[in-house]
């Protein structure tokens, strides 16, 4: 230091050493920036650190870290609920919005202790197991948003789960102080003992302005229609007991609750005596042992049976109303797959929105306890299989825990707001079986109009000479609207246009850019008709009759394939796989696209909606492309195809079998081998077997031959 | 000195900086937690509280059984209810007397009419309405035996300014005995209240009474006890009915127009929010959405600047020609909330974009109207374009089938109308025998499941495959005999013999139909399967051949003549054909009808023909519960014609199938000889060689047609032969060579 100071007193002279000597300083300055920089950068660009060591501390936070906030004694209360609430009149729909992906965000307000001018909290417990466990849910679920500002939905935090741990007053003003209450517009209460002692109200008694509620026990007077959402009151038992599936039951009616009132329980008595074993009537276990879980154990005349276990040994449980027409042992009974018999006047079952209950439950009105058993008696053995199965699956999929609850409510609104792209009936209700349940997407019975007829569509190569005949053959056909070849040369330009056959229909052509057979199946613009044609550019020798008689076979089937070669899959069982048979067999599973009237709708199928990577794979190998259009049909119609008219040979006779694909050996080998991997694919064998083709109606019989519609069916 | 002292400064400066800044980061990041903590704005999911184990249960296990305590009786209690529940909280527990149904136990649903007085003006669309309910199956004359009442009165248009207006209702039905404040009465109403604000009051006291109505409103339906009705017009058929539009399921689905709208325009008061803001979606190419000003008498007085502009564009269009050519349809609220364009829209297939907040639609208890329409609000109309451009083609397709199923099965005539009305209720009331929500909703419509017969899906013929289960493997046979038995070469042998042969077979039923007493058991044949006889009480009763038996365990009847001809392969084929198509009948001899222009009437012919619409039920296959329909579902009168006849009983099971199904029957192979031949020496004439017997068949294609408002026969022109018959191949190889066999 001190000699840079000596220096930059001498003078001029000596200007370079001190500028060096200055560097230092300069370079020091410098490098101190830059590290700065570097270390911001790293700031910037390292967010996940940051956020990471946030979370950890935070995930650190306990309940009690919850922030406290005194509710003044004046502030406001909200009004309470307004009955006639519905979502076009309470509900804010604008801050929904227009979205894509049609979902509503859903916003949680972080948790707050609220407490009153004394310091008293709210509520007696605070943040409870559930409530928490159905909120992580939420926020884990693609419904939640931490943008306020974007939400749609609001959840407050405070936890109104069970009204009796509540304080009303404080509760309904602690609502008031959330940041976006605006009136209770677009905020959403869980709770699921509503009401308290004497007369237990149906719906939650805390002020609550528009608020939508998702209650457990709505009466049909308390519930807004379209408006609240009826939960399920949550079985803490769902989460400690394991209910796997047990056979049989020898009990026909179970009734398991303990808190019945005396006179439904002396009608139950009543019911036992007229019907004995069939029915078991559980109570409460006097003289447990101490230590014992009560809620665990029931009894009857001193003999004490677990529970739930023993739910699983009965046909029907009755759910009774308690105080509360919401009961917990609903969610039990479901779970052990047992068909709750549900007495409760006026009760909103849980989802009843959207869950069919009549398929998984029985419902009797309370008047006719006593008629309960004949009532049951009467239905079908088969029916309450059905329904047990159905019981066990609605408890899976919309009661077995908070999450479950939480998000099939979230998901009900949703489907209100965006009643467009909201879930089926079948969605909500159909078990996701082993056995294929079939939605056909051509449900509707039509035997569409003769006209406009059909387009053929024929796909070939190079073979000129028999497209040509095979052209002029079908231009023949009465009911031929339009002929589309297309053209898988692409080596090779199609013939000039005066070279090509002159026909009554329009002809064209449809160049593809690259030779594979799923160009047979693409859906053209040029298709202008349902029907369609598709026919090889050899099969020249079916008549003009057979193919029209086709057509007017396919308008009776418009959802099938139907064809004229048929084919068969068989199960091979040393080989212990499919196999694939073109023999004179009794049976038809598939007809060949080589000659079949389909409906267009399956060209989009084919193109866009198969599954897996058959598509590919049958253009890599040339070869199952009807099989294939075969596995799409049934799978998507579980019906067979309709083979129509007598067998003939189907290959010209001057075409060697060089020539004709399906004669060689090894591919038929290959076919089989196709139907292995599309079965795999597909996850089922979809074929359907049947063993009658469709002929016409005086076919082959002694009737003057000119007076019959086809006449000329299946020459030779 | 000075500038060592700057860069000594700066140095340190610089220092200190470099210090804070990795020392300090945590302390920063500390002091913004803090910060966020306290301001609770804490940008991040819920957090995985470290004590969540610890947190308390909701509630406590014994908390959840609640003892209601010994204060209040259920009876007491549901007494109490139906005090406070009256009027506008009305349900079926508190103003619905289910006593008064019970009486004839499950047949227990019956609907009187008052009578309605001489001076009475009774307008065309409520006498059809009567109509429908007087020739119902549940109609009853007794008041005592009945269920459910409805009121001669026609109380549809309950617009003051309306000509139809009945004054002074209130005090008439005071007068009326059997009132009793409205319990268990049904009132129908398509308009109610009049301008400027149409509300909802009818202007006289419903009470109690279950009010069947259109444009209800959700904030004034009584859930569970009001049925929402679709507004019909006048003109609406009575029966029967126009099928829907569509014809053809065209790929891909679109049509020309995208979206339409063509109506009116309210200038001033109800509804004109919504309608005067139509306009502004239309974008005359694909979004055609047309208002006029031009109704009412003074609508120039409101008239606005685009009144002349839009009733131009108005002109240009044609409403029908829109119909047919949109994909979806515009269904604004006009005054009220429902209006005809969305029965119009439904059976035009075009698919009704609904504008109408608060509107309850028609059937709503039992319909899943999201899959059929689509709901939009009134608030978004602005959204309406992309979300109907959303809707992909797979949808669209499914939701234009599903209009076309509903309009068929719940709106295209008065009477179906009526008695989805009825069923609703009816089911309310024997809530444990009712149809389940997918019954309603798939075909063919929950008028024709009736859940007496059963309520397990499984056991119906339509379901199958919604289920993914498939019918059963046996069938039972179920003979019609009606000539006693003298000898054992008589056909019935014969025919027991062939039919007991074939491996389906589970039993065989012979309705023993002749004065004399059904021979022994000994004298029938020895046979493989379980044989009963029934003796039918009411002789001459051809319908008793469908009576639905309980002794019918299988899912398949073979219905047969006493003396059919047939083969056990012959057997095995059909039945083989009918689980392919459990829904239709599976026979073997056709028949056709045909319309005669000259007579312009229906014709029957026997003849062969190229194409075919009956099969005869003396050897046909079908599900038992035509049985049930057969005998439940029919009207009386028309079973009361075949006995009388003895004829058509085979039509008629061919015009309910078809009715049901909208399909024609299967015909299968057969050889040619069908009946036994009479034999020359045989006395009794045969009644199907009988011109006069030919003449009845006749009229009785006329006069079902005109039962079931339509005709529902539907022409097949083809037959289903085993897959190798007649083919040139070796008979060895062929597993119903029998066939061929002439």
């Amino acid at each position: 230091m001190y000699a840079s100071g000596k220096y930059s007193s001498r003078g001029p002279a000596l200007i370079p050493r001190m500028k060096t000597k200055h560097r230092i300083y300069y370079i020091t300055l410098f490098s101190v920036v830059l590290l700065g920089l570097i270390a911001t950068g790293m700031f910037q660009f390292w967010p996940h650190s940051i956020e990471s060591a946030a979370d950890w501390t935070l995930d650190k936070r306990s309940v009690h870290d919850a922030p406290l906030v005194r509710l003044p004694v004046s502030s406001p209360i909200p009004e309470r609920g307004d009955l006639s609430c519905r979502m076009h009149t309470c509900f804010d729909v604008y801050r929904c919005g227009y979205n894509p992906k049609n979902r509503i965000k859903v916003y949680i307000y972080p948790l707050q202790k609220f407490v009153d001018e004394l310091g008293v909290p709210i509520s007696s417990t605070g943040l409870s197991r559930e409530y928490n466990d159905l909120l992580s849910a939420i926020s884990d679920s693609n419904f939640y948003t931490d943008d306020v500002t974007r939400a749609c939905l609001f959840i407050p935090s405070i936890d109104v789960l069970n009204q009796n741990s509540l304080r009303i007053r404080e509760t309904a003003q602690a609502l008031t102080m959330l940041p976006r209450w605006d009136k209770g517009m677009n905020h959403l209460l869980f709770n699921m003992l509503p009401g308290g002692p004497p007369d237990y109200n149906t719906a939650l008694d805390v002020p609550r302005d528009r608020a939508l509620l998702a209650g457990g026990g709505f009466s049909t007077w308390t519930y807004r229609q379209g408006y609240d959402v009826s939960i399920p009151v949550y079985s803490p038992l769902s989460a400690d007991v394991e209910l796997p599936e047990r056979q049989p039951r020898h009990y026909f009616i179970l009734s398991s609750q303990t808190a019945i009132h005396r006179e439904y329980r002396a009608e139950l008595e009543r019911l036992k005596e007229e019907n004995g074993e069939a029915l078991l009537l559980l109570d409460k276990c006097s003289n447990l042992s101490q230590g014992v879980a009560s809620a665990r154990k029931r009894c009857y005349k001193g003999q004490v049976y677990d529970y739930p276990q023993i739910l699983q040994e009965s046909s029907f449980c009755v759910v009774l109303r308690g105080a509360r027409l919401g009961q917990a042992a609903l969610s039990d009974v479901l779970q052990a797959g047992c068909v709750p018999v549900i007495l409760a006047d006026s009760y909103i079952l849980p989802f009843s929105e959207v869950l069919d209950w009549k398929r998984a439950s029985v419902v009797i009105p309370e008047e006719k306890l006593s008629e309960m058993y004949t009532i049951l008696k009467s239905i079908p053995h088969r029916q309450v299989e059905e329904m047990q199965r159905q019981a066990r699956w609605f408890w899976e999929a919309y009661f077995s825990s908070m999450k479950a609850i939480g998000l099939t409510t979230l998901q009900i609104i949703n489907d209100r707001i965006y009643p467009y792209a909201a879930r089926t009936y079948e969605q909500w209700n159909n078990p996701p079986l082993a056995v294929k349940i079939v939605n056909s997407p051509l449900f509707l019975p039509l035997i569409p109009p003769r006209a406009p007829g059909f387009t053929a569509v024929v796909l070939t190569y190079d073979r000129v000479e028999s497209l040509f005949r095979v052209i002029t053959e079908i231009s023949k056909v009465p009911s031929l609207a339009k002929l589309l070849v297309v053209w898988n040369n692409q080596n090779k330009s199609p013939p000039e246009e005066s070279l090509w056959p002159k026909i009554g229909v329009p002809l064209k052509v449809v160049r593809t850019k690259e030779n594979k057979l799923s160009n047979r199946f693409f859906p053209y613009d040029e298709i202008e008709t349902e029907a369609v044609l598709a026919i090889d550019d050899d099969i020249i020798m079916l008549t003009s009759d057979e193919l029209q008689f086709g057509y007017e076979v396919w308008r009776e089937f418009p959802d099938r394939l139907v064809g004229y070669p048929g084919r068969l899959h068989l199960w091979d069982h040393e080989m212990g796989k499919w196999k694939y048979e073109s023999e004179w067999t009794n049976e038809v599973s598939m007809v060949l696209t080589g000659a079949a009237f389909y409906h267009k709708y399956f060209n989009y199928l084919y193109t866009y909606k198969m599954p897996g990577d058959i598509k590919n794979w049958v253009d890599a190998h040339m070869n199952c492309e009807d099989i294939a259009m075969n596995f799409l049909v049934a799978n998507i119609t579980g019906k067979a195809p309709i083979k129509v008219t007598p067998r003939k040979k189907f290959k010209c006779p001057e075409c060697t079998a060089i020539d004709g694909l399906s004669l060689d050996q090894t591919h038929m080998v290959e076919r089989s081998e196709c139907i292995n991997k599309f079965a795999s694919v597909f996850g089922t064998m979809p074929l359907k077997v049947v063993e009658h083709r469709a002929d016409p109606v005086l076919y082959k019989d002694d009737f003057p031959e000119k007076l019959k519609s086809f006449p000329n069916i299946g020459s030779l | 000195m000075q500038a060592r002292k700057k860069y000594v400064l700066l140095g340190l400066c610089a220092c200190c900086w470099l210090v804070l800044f990795y020392w300090g980061g945590a302390v920063q990041l500390r002091l913004l937690r803090l910060l966020t903590r306290q301001r609770g704005e804490v940008v991040r999911p819920w957090p995985n509280w470290t004590d969540r184990a610890f947190l308390p249960r909701y509630a406590h296990l014994d908390e959840l059984q609640t003892d209601p305590g010994t204060a209040e009786s259920p009876r007491q209690r549901r007494q109490a209810w139906s005090a406070i529940y009256k009027d506008s909280r009305c349900r079926m527990e508190t103003c619905f007397d289910f006593s008064r149904c019970r009486r004839r136990g499950r047949e227990g649903f019956r609907v009187y009419i008052y009578p309605s007085e001489k001076n009475d003006h009774v307008s065309e669309s409520y006498r059809k309405i009567l109509t429908s309910i007087a020739e119902s199956r549940y109609y009853t004359s007794d008041p005592r035996e009945a269920c459910l009442f409805v009121l001669g009165i026609d109380t549809l248009d309950r617009d003051q300014l309306s000509g139809q207006f009945v004054p002074n209702v209130d005090e008439r039905i005071r007068g009326y005995p059997l009132w009793n404040d409205g319990r268990n009465h049904l009132i129908f109403n398509l308009y109610s209240g009049t301008w400027p604000n149409y509300t909802e009051d009818l202007g006289f006291n419903i009470g109690q009474a279950i009010l069947a109505k259109a444009s209800l409103n959700t904030e004034h339906f009584r859930p569970g006890f009001d049925v929402s009705i679709p507004l019909f017009s006048k003109d609406h058929p009575q029966k029967g009915g126009e099928r829907g539009w569509l014809v053809r399921n065209t790929i891909p689905p679109r049509r020309k127009y995208l979206l339409m709208f063509k109506g009116k325009r309210y200038l001033t008061g109800i509804g004109s929010d919504t309608r005067n803001a139509l306009h502004h979606i239309h974008n005359g190419k694909d979004i055609v959405s047309l208002t006029t000003c031009r109704h009412g008498k003074d609508w120039e007085k409101h008239k606005d600047a685009r009144c002349d502009h839009d009733n131009l564009e108005y002109e240009r269009f044609d409403y029908q020609e829109l119909l047919h050519n949109s994909t979806f349809c515009l269904v604004p609220r006009g005054r009220r909330l429902g209006s005809f364009r969305f029965l119009e829209s439904l059976q035009a297939a075009c698919i009704p974009v609904l504008l109408s907040n608060g509107w309850e639609l028609p059937f709503s208890d039992v319909i899943q109207w999201n899959q059929a329409v689509i709901e939009g609000d009134e608030r978004l109309l602005l959204q309406v374009p992309s979300t109907v451009r959303a809707v992909g083609n797979e949808r669209v397709l499914a939701l234009r089938q599903r209009t076309q199923m509903l309009w068929e099965a719940y709106f295209s005539s008065v009477d179906k109308i009526v008695l989805t009305t009825l069923e609703i209720i009816k089911d309310r009331v024997f809530s444990h025998i009712s149809r389940n929500k997918y019954m309603w909703n798939s075909l063919p419509g929950g008028l024709l499941v009736l859940p007496e017969y059963s309520t397990h899906l499984a056991h119906f013929p339509f379901y199958y495959l919604g289920l993914g289960v498939s019918p059963g493997q046996e069938f039972t046979a179920v003979i019609h005999a009606v000539s006693p038995l003298v000898s054992q070469s008589q056909p019935i042998m014969k025919l027991l013999q062939v039919v007991s042969k074939s491996k389906y077979c589970s039993q065989i039923i012979i309705l023993w139909n002749s004065e004399k007493p059904p021979p022994i058991r000994s004298k029938w044949p020895p046979m493989p399967v379980p044989l009963t006889v029934f003796t039918i009480v009411f002789l001459s009763q051809t319908t008793s051949r469908f009576l639905p038996h309980v002794a019918i365990e299988t899912e398949a009847v073979l219905s047969l003549d006493e003396d059919t001809v047939l083969l056990t392969s012959e057997v095995n084929f059909a039945f083989l054909v009918w689980r392919s198509f459990p829904e239709r009948i599976v026979g073997y001899p056709p028949r056709s009808h045909f319309w005669d222009p000259l007579k312009r009437a229906w014709g029957y012919t026997s003849k062969w023909t190229n194409d075919y619409s009956i099969v005869l039920t003396g050897a046909a296959f079908y599900h038992r519960y035509y049985h049930y329909l057969f005998s439940h579902y029919l009207p009386q009168s028309l079973r009361t014609l075949v006995d009388r006849t003895s004829n058509c009983e085979d039509i008629l099971m061919n015009f309910l199938v078809s009715a049901v199904t909208h399909l024609p029957p299967v015909k299968v192979a057969q050889r040619k000889q069908y009946k036994e031949l009479p034999s020359p020496q045989g006395t009794k004439s045969v009644p199907w060689a009988n011109p006069e017997h030919f003449n009845q068949r006749q009229e009785c294609v006329n006069t079902f047609a005109n039962w079931f408002g339509y005709m529902p026969l539907v022409h097949s022109q083809f037959r289903l032969d085993p897959v190798l018959f007649k083919d040139q191949v070796s008979v060895l190889r062929k597993k119903y060579k029998d066939l061929e066999r002439a």
